[in-house]
């Protein structure tokens, strides 16, 4: 585990109110739980917070949990607990590197050296322009297609160090990046071509009907003696 | 080889639309009444006599799972929770199946649901995959507008889908992990018993199931337990998706018959091994947590639960994790040590402090710098962990090393003597 804490008092914002929107949204979300277990919407709500200021901050931790009738200290140990919450601010474009053995495997530490080189030495630490930051971080999921890398909500896939190089100097020069593999690939086929789901029958609407739901027969009953 | 037509997931790459429209003409929601005018024991029934064992990691029998539940609800409300919580570093076919055919989960949810008397299901989904749980909400509203699911839906079972998420926690893949977090606590793995199906979410009799567990329930049904049953191998039926990463020459997910021969897997859907099948080193057959197995093994070992067994490794989540002899297999194990201790969740002694330490030990071992007593220490130390905690985590902490330990041990003893000799010099 990771010994995680809210920012130094210094740092802090003086308050936090959801926009107008999120707001609405909440009351949305809130209700897809149960009467009573509206605690349940916690990282939803916390998350909402974080896409709104880029960072959960103490004020964003009490009001959320007056929204939600909570104690502070159980909005705090959520907040603290789960590590997408970024409790500082971080840049504009938050960069995660995966360097799970997979990823690791296929030449993340590539990546990473990319990012060092172009954003900041140390992870976690807003570059000069206040553009960028960037983090290693544990397993994304995406390890046919290692190694990756997330930005905001999108993944980007079979990279390499000059790949990085170029994404991050994209966004620096304001260019739009296209998510996902950066090669040929369109996601977990293997490269050059799938090797199944190459037959037809599969999408002309021809399996429609073609298998009747049936009820097993009974079982055998069992012999005497058996 | 698996035929294309006995394949579940048809949209596995996303060629075609996850759409509703050219789900159904994939065959999905294809009739569905019909399978719930089976009944909840029947449905059940059929999950148990086609064999199918949860594709989450553990193999437990779903049909016997999904029999756990009470046959009549009381006060309490049941409830399904599926389990998209895929952070098993290899593991990334939920993610496919979420973006890619995500009315598959739908009509699953609701098969499953009917089939526990439940009328709501929560789908939990990772933190990260953001842009897959808006897939699969686009998947959720779909089914709602065209009255598939919902209060007095065309299918006559009142059913609520709700797409939940985390935020970057691979505990809150352990069932009661992740019953904890969807109650907006810490995910903290719950002492069992009560199992989830007496004192599950909210208190209620609970279901827990991987995505692609659930996802495969219609086409199961629809085509009938013998089908599926006669797909792979006694025990170990039906097919499988399949997650090939590291080093081979086309890394791929694909879906396959269960007890495919695992160099098959390899040379047919991904170019065969970097260099070929002779520069294999190991491979983690299935998930960071389950050990590795040298080439040795891998040669001719099959791709099912009791196969991987019966070489002291295991299936998991079918995540390949390809090695060759280029790899530092110290370090590789090392960094997944680091994986265990940063995702402990320090509730149980053994495994925050121990995932900790082990990783700290494996650390010395990448450089050499240790005695070789300590590879025996190490390997008391994890067994001192294993089975000593509350959940599976401090047991997926301690096998990777103790697979190093077992196949590996000449090379970390190497590591060990090259380093001395050098300090020497």
């Amino acid at each position: 585990m990771s010994l995680r804490r809210l920012a130094p008092p210094e740092i802090q914002p003086a308050s936090f109110a959801f926009t107008a929107e999120n707001a609405q949204w909440a009351e949305a979300t809130i209700a897809k739980y149960p009467p009573g277990r509206q605690a349940s919407a916690v990282i939803s709500l916390l998350w909402r917070g974080q896409e709104q200021e880029g960072w959960v901050s103490h004020p964003m931790v009490e009001s959320i949990a007056r929204m939600l009738s909570m104690p502070f200290i159980r909005v705090l140990e959520v907040a603290t607990f789960y590590t997408m919450f970024n409790l500082e601010p971080v840049g504009t474009y938050l960069v995660q590197v995966c360097t799970t053995t997979p990823c690791w495997l296929r030449g993340s530490d590539a990546v990473v050296a990319a990012c060092k080189k172009h954003i900041h030495p140390h992870e976690k630490t807003v570059s000069e322009d206040g553009k960028f930051s960037w983090m290693e971080v544990e397993c994304l999921g995406a390890c046919v297609n290692a190694p990756m890398l997330q930005i905001g909500s999108d993944f980007y896939e079979d990279i390499d160090g000059p790949i990085t190089e170029q994404l991050i100097a994209d966004l620096r020069a304001g260019k739009a990046i296209k998510p996902g593999p950066q090669n040929s690939r369109n996601s977990s086929e293997p490269e050059g071509g799938a090797t199944t789901l190459t037959d037809v029958a599969l999408y002309d609407g021809s399996v429609i009907g073609k298998f009747q739901v049936q009820a097993p027969p009974p079982a055998e009953p069992k012999k005497p003696g058996a | 080889m698996l035929a294309d037509k006995d394949r579940i997931f048809t949209n596995l790459y996303g060629f075609q639309s996850p759409g509703l429209e050219a789900a159904k003409k994939r065959g999905q929601w294809d009739n569905t009444k019909a399978i719930l005018e089976l009944g909840p024991e029947t449905i059940v029934d059929i999950m148990k006599k086609s064999g199918l064992r949860g594709r989450g990691g553990a193999g437990f029998p779903t049909g016997l799972k999904w029999s756990f539940m009470p046959k009549e609800v009381k006060e309490r409300p049941h409830y399904l929770v599926v389990n998209a919580d895929e952070s098993e570093p290899g593991t990334c076919k939920d993610r496919d199946i979420m973006r890619n055919d995500p009315h598959t989960l739908v009509e699953g949810c609701l098969v499953a649901s009917f089939a526990m008397r439940a009328h709501a299901c929560y789908i939990y989904v990772r933190g990260e995959f953001i842009r897959e749980r808006e897939a699969l909400q686009r998947a959720v509203d779909e089914a709602y507008a065209a009255r598939l699911i919902g209060k007095n839906n065309i299918h006559g079972w009142d059913f609520d889908l709700y797409v939940h998420h985390g935020a970057g926690a691979y505990i809150c893949g352990e069932e009661t992990a992740l019953l904890e977090s969807l109650e907006g606590k810490k995910g903290q793995p719950r002492l069992k018993p009560p199992f989830p199906a007496n004192v599950g979410l909210y208190g209620c009799p609970t279901t827990v199931n991987n995505v692609e567990s659930i996802a495969v329930a219609p086409t199961i049904i629809r085509r009938g337990a013998d089908w599926f049953a006669g797909i792979g191998r006694p025990n170990n039926t039906g097919t499988k998706v399949f997650c090939i990463s590291g080093h081979v020459n086309k890394p791929c997910n694909v879906e396959e018959e269960m007890g495919i021969p695992l160099r098959e897997l390899i040379d047919k859907h991904c170019g065969g091994v970097r260099g070929g099948w002779d520069n294999l080193l190991a491979v983690i057959p299935g998930g960071a947590s389950v050990p590795l197995l040298p080439k040795s093994i891998c040669d001719d070992v099959l791709m099912d639960f009791d196969s991987l067994r019966n070489v002291q490794s295991g299936l998991g989540t079918a995540a390949v994790i390809v090695m060759d002899k280029s790899t530092d297999v110290i370090k590789a194990i090392q960094r997944l040590a680091y994986f265990y201790k940063h995702e402990s969740c320090g509730q149980c002694t053994p495994c925050r402090e121990g995932t900790g330490w082990m990783w700290r030990v494996m650390t010395r071992m990448v450089k050499g710098d240790a005695k070789v007593s300590e590879i025996d220490l190490l390997q008391e130390v994890s067994k001192e962990i294993e089975g000593h905690t509350i959940c599976a985590l401090g047991d997926a902490a301690a096998w990777p090393i103790q697979g190093l330990i077992r196949h590996f041990r000449p090379e970390i003893e190497k590591r060990i003597a090259d380093f001395s000799k050098m300090a020497a010099e």
